[in-house]
């Protein structure tokens, strides 16, 4: 009954600026699956000095970007939008925050002699170390199971490009365990944070077309626990393309 | 030529020959043996040829570009040494040295013309000390080995601190202008408002002033990010070129013509490659021949004769066996290399442009060579072939992949086929198409592009690249 869907209204933050890794892959996803179940989805994007409602939507999106960007993006994050994204947060919204996008959700990413602030959603601080970027195909195992259509545990895979290494606070939980690749910092074997509804990792850009099931998981946790289940669609493909990126990583 | 060198140039050829018997990939091969035995030998080498070397680099249309220039060069007598098969990064260089290198100390060449992966190009033009380098463009491209474009920017503004080469950079790219503004650059652009795009693509970057951090106003988009643009903020304009094209007319996947001008004066060309990205790759080898002083008629010639190097926008025949329904006969393959969102959205664009509904052969691998990171695919506007496919057979190690970003594209998922094993999914493809006049059209990743054409020398259907 698409009538008692709500309106999926999403925001994407600084959208020409952090999508770095095809980030737009991930909003056309959920708008699809969205259409695809006769559900109403809304984009707006939020940029360089703009405020943010933090009433206005019920997903915020925020990507990867440049060094260089991701730095104009953290000045105008403290100024404009950490409290809308708080308030977000409070009010059980999504946030989705991938690669860049999840360093600037914890509380600070120290690059060189300089502390980036972040805004401090997600008990985590970033440390660009000296070394290598940590890049290549990531799988992690990641367990929601809360009543939302996701099972018990189930395994998100991508690709991973970060030179910062992300350190979680004691009791900070990741959002999975590194089944292959590097994850966090290379060597914890976790993988991304986890606050209720807020959520960072560094499976960076197209995520979810390589994962439906957690598209599907954002949006069911976006519209909350009033709206009907979600009607399962064909996903032949999607699910093809999700063991060809779990083999990629060799999982 | 002193006889250690003679001696570790015969020794690297040795091993090249071994290579070439077992099939290997002898393009780099044979150069790499020689910088390990001798680590100077491309600036030895290169020091031999008499007219210097000219350097060409950009993350997009670098080897068509070249060969362009090549078809210039030649028709202007200049007896070239050329990586023409594409291998640009320090063992692919010092390979083509070699096999130019003749005994006492000669080399058989005047004048050195090398494509250089963005990459290399600080550490090769340190020992090319090239006469000229081209800039072409810098797209987004293979993030996971490159990392990010103002890495490239920055290691290619070292680059032109250090040298005392001329640069030729194209004033439609604001990332490169902003390098070879203060360099009495030659630039070179397109002048054409009728072709100017509705809106920026979604993988467009260097959107932002270098110099002051505003965001360009682009007074007309012409392909990803390059177009004409000025800061509202600081004044910073896009650089007057001094090579242009105007009046450009793109015809379908096959052609296009435009008129040219130099500071020497203007001629029509008429190109047997498609699209505007192909006008760019000219205009880049019109204005290097333009640095050379090369007369424009020879330039026209040269850029209207040279045709598609291999993979891009080349055109074989395959041969189908008898169905059931059709006797055996032969279908026109024309082959897109796309390997990156820009490059991708330019063959897209220029496929848009054929009527019809089109056969697609789609190819995405994930090796070292493609970039192990599909991502980009989301960033390539495959919206465009919507309401466009016939049939699109999506093959290679990551074809779910792509059939997957086909159909969030709006294709419908009943005409999309996976069949990762290429030489099956070739078969399929060709056969698809009830008309045998309309031509497949392939369009695989770097590595699904030399395995295609492997797979065609094999049938016969083409002649061997590196002939």
């Amino acid at each position: 009954m698409p009538e008692n869907f709500p309106t999926l209204r999403v925001c994407a933050l600084y959208p020409d600026l952090m999508n770095i890794y095809a980030d737009r892959g991930n909003l056309l996803v959920l708008e699809r699956r969205c259409a695809w179940r006769g559900i109403d989805f809304e984009l707006s994007s939020s940029g360089l000095g703009e405020e943010l409602d933090g009433e206005a939507h019920e997903l915020f999106y925020i990507g990867g970007g440049q060094d260089r960007d991701q730095r104009l993006c953290a000045e105008d994050l403290i100024e404009n939008k950490r409290a809308g994204l708080k308030r977000a947060a409070d009010r059980d919204a999504v946030v989705l925050g991938v690669c860049g996008g999840y360093q600037l959700l914890g509380h600070s990413y120290i690059l060189g002699g300089e502390e980036i602030e972040g805004v401090g959603l997600l008990d985590v601080t970033t440390v660009r170390e000296v070394g290598p970027r940590l890049i290549g195909n990531v799988a992690i195992e990641v367990s929601l199971g809360d009543g939302y259509g996701a099972p018990h545990t189930e395994v998100l895979a991508g690709f991973e490009n970060h030179g910062g290494r992300t350190h979680l606070a004691g009791g900070q939980a990741a959002l999975g365990r590194v089944l292959a690749g590097r994850g966090n910092d290379g060597h914890s074997r976790l993988e991304g944070a986890r606050s209720h509804n807020t959520i960072g990792t560094y499976l960076h850009g197209p995520l979810l077309p390589k994962n439906v099931w957690f598209a599907d998981w954002l949006i069911a946790r976006a519209l909350g626990p009033q709206a009907p289940p979600l009607a399962p669609l064909d996903d032949r493909l999607e699910q093809q393309t999700h063991l060809s990126a779990r083999r990629a990583a060799g999982v | 030529m002193s006889r250690t060198m003679a001696a570790k140039l015969a020794l690297a050829r040795a091993v090249g020959a071994l290579s070439r018997l077992r099939g290997g990939g002898a393009t780099s091969a044979p150069g790499k043996v020689l910088l390990r035995v001798e680590p100077r030998a491309i600036a030895t080498l290169a020091s031999r040829l008499k007219r210097g070397s000219v350097v060409i680099s950009a993350t997009n249309g670098k080897t068509t570009t070249a060969a362009m220039a090549a078809g210039v060069l030649q028709g202007a007598s200049v007896n070239l040494v050329h990586n023409q098969a594409g291998a640009n990064m320090a063992g692919g260089i010092a390979t083509t040295l070699l096999d130019a290198a003749r005994a006492h100390g000669a080399i058989d060449g005047e004048l050195g013309l090398f494509e250089v992966d963005e990459l290399w190009l600080a550490s090769l033009a340190a020992q090319l000390h090239p006469r000229v380098i081209v800039l072409g463009n810098l797209f987004r491209d293979q993030l996971d080995r490159y990392g990010e474009l103002d890495t490239i920017a920055e290691s290619w503004e070292r680059v032109l601190a250090a040298g005392e080469a001329r640069l030729v950079a194209n004033a439609d790219d604001p990332l490169i202008a902003d390098l070879a503004r203060e360099k009495d650059a030659l630039f070179f652009g397109v002048e054409d408002d009728t072709l100017a795009l509705a809106g920026m693509a979604h993988a467009a970057d260097a959107k932002h002033c270098r110099r002051c951090g505003a965001p360009y106003v682009f007074d007309a988009i012409y392909l990803g990010h390059l177009g004409h643009y000025h800061c509202p903020s600081c004044g910073q304009q896009r650089p007057v070129p001094s090579v242009t094209a105007s009046e450009v007319r793109l015809e379908g996947v096959r052609s296009a013509r435009f008129l040219l001008r130099t500071p020497s004066g203007e001629a029509e060309v008429s190109l047997a490659l498609p699209g505007l990205y192909n006008v760019y790759n000219a205009l880049a080898a019109a204005a290097l021949a333009s640095a050379l002083e090369i007369p424009i008629e020879t330039i026209a010639a040269g850029l209207s004769g040279t045709r598609p190097a291999f993979g891009r926008a080349e055109t074989v025949k395959v041969s189908i066996g008898a169905t059931a329904s059709q006797p055996a006969h032969a279908r026109e393959l024309q082959i897109l290399l796309i390997k990156n969102p820009a490059g991708a959205n330019e063959v897209l664009r220029t496929l848009a442009l054929e009527p019809g509904e089109h056969d697609l052969l789609g190819v995405l691998n994930d090796q070292i060579a493609d970039g192990r990171d599909v991502s980009w695919i989301w960033d390539a506007d495959f919206e465009l072939l919507a309401g466009r496919v016939r049939r699109f057979t999506c093959s290679g190690s990551r074809a779910a992949d792509l059939a997957t970003r086909l159909k969030y594209a709006g294709i419908d998922p009943a005409r999309i086929e996976v069949r990762e094993e290429l030489s099956g999914a070739l078969r399929d493809a060709a056969q698809a198409s009830p008309q045998e006049s309309a031509p497949l059209y392939a369009l695989p990743t770097y590595t699904a592009m030399l395995a295609l054409r492997e797979l065609l020398v094999a049938r016969g259907e083409a002649s061997s690249a590196w002939a």
